[in-house]
């Protein structure tokens, strides 16, 4: 039997985010989609997956705007984070730009229609994982529609 | 030791220990707990794991104990938990806190554990159509009950009176969270001795049985997108602790659970069974979660003002409950006649461990 491999790995994933082209999984079995990847469909399970490419197109489910942050990322805060749900159905966490954070209520976002932006990205730390996070995390980045 | 002690046990009656130790390689530089902790307490050579499955470590470790005594294959364990976060600062502390979220497709965007449950808070009241204001107000009763109680708690961390004022006033953390919506970083350690029913009698006239257990787990944060604000795992845990007790929420006289955050103690109390889902606010407004009320929750102060030193808090949640049912907590916080606890903690957004535990005297 062949090693049992990721159809969509990390590595790949975020390379293509740094592109600006978010990457999600799609089912042979039952059509929908999984992003960010794991190793099986996350509707069905199935192991029957395609690598696809998603519009980038969804709506804020909710946010936070962090004033913590962690250690070596001082600089950030206030860092504005929103759930956004995919127009293709799965939810992905990221951040929302273009928006002064200060001014982030549920009024001005909830349910509002967002688009993935350029992306923003993040230096790895001692704890990242070595040398695949080499240049960096793409950070899922939405703006605004 | 005391666990030890107070059982009027010795060091080498302890078959195995099991300890919750999350983040001692990061705040003590030590890893391996387990096996200086058998050898301090004098329980030489002993088999001892540790586990880890972030804030619930210490209640795994109680479950899994549990397991094994009641399969026989031990006698008499000593379980519990120990650490030591405050020692690392705020920001190592928020560095490593974030560590149990998905380090690859969430940490990147700053996600940390109060932000993951700010996120939770504006969905509760766009999902449920409770206006911020309101959940607020009682997001700021829950923490100002835990303080009411914790004050007195001669063990507790943080034990002063506050105000739903000195909530409101407090710096935010991450909206909509303020300052005194989160529980503090803590040390503490906690442990109990498990013993089979025939060895307890023998130790005690007061043992307290383990009657009813749960564990679930959940994937990463976006990945539970069909249940949030609910949190599935808890569920899922909850009822496999009620099925094998046999019993249903309202057989509960008392309740410690995960209050790391304000709105986490809401959430927790709908999930298992106090509240209708969206109405878990209206027991700290009702004073249904009050010590005379109808399900007492957090006497010892909770997370929030007893503290929450991770590894350790399920472990000193039972320790609680335990004195509670044998009757000799500071009296300002005593409930009357507790016969059934429930403790229930949550790791990250996904382990969630549940004990039911029955007075047996």
């Amino acid at each position: 039997m062949k090693p049992f491999e990721y159809k969509l790995t990390f590595k790949d994933f975020n390379a293509s985010l740094r592109k600006n082209k978010l990457l999600a999984l799609t089912c042979g079995s039952c059509g929908k989609h999984t992003c960010p990847p794991k190793l099986v469909c996350h509707e069905c399970g199935s192991t029957d997956l395609e690598s696809t490419a998603l519009s980038g197109k969804g709506k804020i489910v909710t946010f936070t705007v962090s004033y913590v942050t962690a250690l070596g990322r001082e600089g950030e805060a206030p860092v504005l984070i929103t759930m956004v749900e995919l127009e293709e159905g799965p939810w992905i966490l990221g951040n929302l730009v273009g928006i002064d954070p200060d001014r982030a209520t549920m009024e001005a976002l909830m349910g509002k229609p967002v688009r993935l932006a350029r992306a923003r990205m993040l230096p790895p730390d001692q704890y990242s994982g070595g040398k695949e996070l080499k240049g960096g995390f793409a950070r899922p980045t939405f703006s605004l529609d | 030791m005391e666990a030890i002690l107070s059982s009027n046990l010795k060091s080498g009656d302890i078959q195995a220990l099991f300890v919750g130790n999350v983040l001692g390689d990061f705040s003590e530089g030590q890893g391996m707990v387990q096996s200086f902790a058998a050898d301090e307490i004098g329980a030489k050579n002993i088999p001892a794991s540790r586990f880890e499955g972030a804030c619930a470590s210490g209640t795994m470790a109680i479950r899994d104990a549990f397991m094994w005594v009641a399969s026989g294959f031990y006698d008499m364990v000593i379980a519990g938990g120990v650490d030591t976060t405050s020692k690392m600062g705020t920001a190592l502390g928020t560095r490593t806190f974030a560590m149990f979220t998905d380090g690859h497709y969430e940490y990147p965007s700053g996600l940390t554990f109060p932000g993951a449950f700010g996120m939770l808070t504006h969905q509760y009241s766009a999902k449920y159509n409770i206006p911020l204001a309101r959940l607020k107000h009682q997001m700021a009763l829950v923490s100002v009950q835990s303080h009411k109680y914790g004050q007195h708690n001669q063990l507790g961390q943080l034990r002063n009176e506050i105000t739903i004022e000195d909530v409101l006033n407090s710096a935010m953390v991450t909206s909509p969270l303020q300052l005194y919506d989160c529980c503090p970083f803590s040390d503490g350690a906690a442990a109990v001795v498990l013993a089979s029913e025939e060895m307890a009698k023998k130790l005690t006239d007061k043992p307290v049985y383990i009657t009813g257990i749960g564990q679930a787990s959940s994937g990463r944060f976006s990945s539970q997108k069909e249940f949030l604000p609910r949190l599935r795992a808890r569920e899922l845990s909850v009822k496999q602790a009620y099925d094998m007790a046999g019993i249903g929420p309202e057989e509960v006289d008392l309740c410690e659970l995960h209050d790391c955050f304000s709105i986490a103690s809401i959430i927790a109390a709908e999930s298992l069974g106090f509240a209708e889902f969206g109405h878990g606010g209206e027991l700290w407004e009702k004073g249904d979660a009050d010590i005379s009320g109808r399900i007492p929750i957090n006497m010892s102060g909770g997370l929030k003002s007893k503290g929450h030193p991770i590894g350790a808090t399920g472990a000193s949640q039972v320790c609680d409950i335990v004195r509670q049912m044998r009757g000799t907590v500071e009296p300002q916080r005593q409930v009357d006649d507790v016969r059934i606890g429930l403790t229930d903690t949550l790791g990250g957004d996904g382990i969630i461990c549940n004990l039911i535990l029955k007075r047996g005297w």
